[in-house]
């Protein structure tokens, strides 16, 4: 299915897919056969309690784990078994509940790195640094895009934590991925940034796909078009969001604590 | 704008001022021979050179390696060998020295890339201490005595290395060729990519970079380049011997780059010369050398944790920035 080039307006198509996806931590099942699909075009949003699994299910995707068992196809390629690097470069990148930066590169150099690899410079270490020079329109042209334009000399750990953020967003929009794994792109920001950084995750989600993990429940309403409720490693419901919001079970187990 | 401006030209002003250090730098190298002990001087510059190659590894690429006597000695053994035995020329000895290291530095660093911090640094330990074992055994290395006598021939055919000056600028010119390179790896698109592994090996993951093929090509260089400081070592003293594959050799190279300054170009060469110098000078005083070293090394890591050129560096960005804020507001 995943094969068809032809893209069906109504149903977007899955671009990776999970099936019966289990790890197992000693004598702990972390993640319980969980099957899940991620859609071009559309924000799915992985939510629930602590300890749900989720950050091992996006640790499982993008390879940083080995399942124990399970299969996940991306693009209709079987990738359990690939490397993460590998899969990164099959398109399918992500980010890092602790803001993944450089933090003693420049805000610029950072969003250069993810450019160098696609552009085939990133052996060469007989050639100066002003080969890259050529990847810095496009560095430039991102880092105005989510307003980091300003900073660009900065040292990347000199920013603020929402900005960070905003720059590891930029540097994994650099690589032009299929997918997008954010996990908890929002944790500690503050509201000016949330909303600077739905508007951009919304504008990024109109021609890739986007899995996230996300704590606040607004910015989930908001943002997701569908959802995945977790508990306890397994699957609790999956669906749009009233569809989820309407589930017993969700109510009892998560949102019910909100309501309350 | 006028602030970046203003950036532009101070960057550009430093920049030439390093430039100009450089350039002073060289013309003393070219002096110093009429000044100071040519043996010395090149004593020196084999192990600014060997500090440069290591601090390619824990300065640019974040990898503490315990095991790079391995390729500074095996090198020497392998030069050493090639020249007195084979009857090979020195280029070509020391060709072969650095092909060496390069291949010792290919299997070790492909068991140790695999781990992590600490044991990354006890892998290259044991695997450097199996190597000090196989010299010991090995007939071509003649144990405890060495390789000794070896001649130091005609470079190229044409240049008699038994003339002082001689050998001494055939040194400095593999010196400058060796560091040059260093600088133009750390300079480069590859080691910029070195560099974000060294930020966040994880974040270079996820960007589709195989980390572990990164890490073994700059420990590959970092041998190679131990290696030349190694091979051109065994041509200058004549001789290669086990205590330049023990382990407390590996252990006097990371001295000599945490004194000079981790992740600066110039920090190794003054850190080498430094330790060089004062074993030098104490030599000859009865005083024990270790104790010296030790104690340099304990104030180094409690008052200046950047080491000599390190500070100063920091120092120096630290009151370009305050003046540049003073401009900001006029």
């Amino acid at each position: 299915m995943a094969d068809e080039p032809c893209m069906d307006s109504t149903e977007p198509r899955v671009v990776l897919s999970a099936r019966g996806l289990r790890r197992v931590f000693g004598g702990f099942v972390a993640v319980d056969n969980v099957d899940l699909d991620v859609h071009h075009a559309r924000i799915h949003a992985l939510i629930g309690p602590n300890g749900a699994g989720k950050t091992t299910v996006f640790n499982l995707l993008t390879k940083f784990l080995e399942p124990t068992s399970g299969r996940i196809e991306l693009l209709g390629h079987d990738i359990t078994r690939m490397p993460p690097a590998a899969v990164a470069r099959m398109g399918l990148v992500r980010s890092f509940q602790i803001s993944a930066i450089f933090p003693h590169l420049t805000v610029l150099d950072n969003v250069r790195v993810a450019l160098q690899r696609p552009a085939g410079l990133s052996a060469q270490f007989w050639r100066p640094l002003s080969a890259l020079d050529r990847l810095t329109p496009r560095a430039e042209e991102l880092l105005d895009a989510v307003g980091l334009a300003d900073a660009r000399n900065k040292l990347a750990a000199d920013l603020s934590y929402g900005r960070k953020r905003v720059l590891e967003i930029a540097t994994t929009l650099a690589l032009d991925p299929k997918v997008l794994l954010l996990d908890e792109p929002m944790a500690g920001m503050g509201h000016e940034d949330v909303g600077m950084v739905s508007t951009l995750i919304r504008s990024v989600a109109r021609d890739r796909a986007v899995l996230m993990v996300e704590h606040n429940l607004s910015v989930v309403a908001d943002l997701s078009d569908w959802i995945t409720v977790m508990q306890r490693g397994k699957v609790l419901a999956t669906g749009d969001y009233p569809t989820v919001a309407a589930d017993e079970r969700v109510k009892v187990a998560y949102m019910g604590m909100e309501e309350g | 704008m006028a602030e970046t401006t203003l950036r532009n030209t101070r960057a550009r002003m430093s920049s030439r001022l390093e430039q100009g250090l450089v350039v002073i730098g060289i013309l003393v190298l070219l002096a110093a021979p009429f000044f100071v002990y040519p043996i010395l001087l090149m004593k020196m510059l084999c192990f600014a050179l060997f500090a440069c190659a290591f601090n390619l590894l824990l300065g640019y690429t974040g990898l503490l390696s315990f095991g790079h006597a391995t390729f500074f000695g095996g090198a020497a053994y392998f030069c050493a060998h090639a020249v007195k035995v084979w009857g090979w020329p020195p280029e070509a000895g020391i060709l072969l020295g650095v092909a060496g290291a390069a291949t010792l530095g290919l299997v070790m660093g492909f068991f140790a890339i695999r781990r992590q911090g600490i044991y990354f640094a006890m892998i290259t330990l044991a695997l450097a201490q199996m190597f000090y074992f196989f010299c010991v055994q090995a007939p071509f290395t003649h144990g405890e005595d060495g390789i000794q006598g070896v001649p130091r021939g005609l470079l190229f055919g044409l240049l008699d290395l038994n003339q002082p000056l001689n050998i001494y600028y055939f040194v400095l010119v593999v010196f400058l060729l060796g560091v040059f390179a260093i600088w133009r790896i750390v300079n480069s698109p590859f080691g910029m990519v070195l560099r974000s592994i060294r930020e966040n090996e994880n974040r270079a993951v996820s960007l589709g970079y195989s980390v572990a093929n990164y890490k073994l090509a700059a420990f590959v260089m970092s041998a190679a380049l131990a290696g030349l400081a190694g091979a051109v070592k065994a041509i200058v003293f004549q001789f290669a011997t086990l205590t330049d594959v023990t382990w407390q050799m590996s252990g006097e190279v990371i001295l000599m780059t945490l004194l000079g300054g981790i992740g600066t170009m110039v920090g190794p060469i003054v850190g080498a010369g430094l330790v060089v110098g004062l074993e030098n000078a104490l030599a000859t005083s009865g005083f024990p050398v270790m104790i010296a070293t030790g104690a340099i090394f304990m104030a180094c890591v409690m008052l200046f944790r950047r080491g000599i050129v390190g500070e100063i560096q920091a120092r120096w960005t630290a009151r370009r920035e305050r003046g540049s804020g003073n401009e900001v507001n006029v």
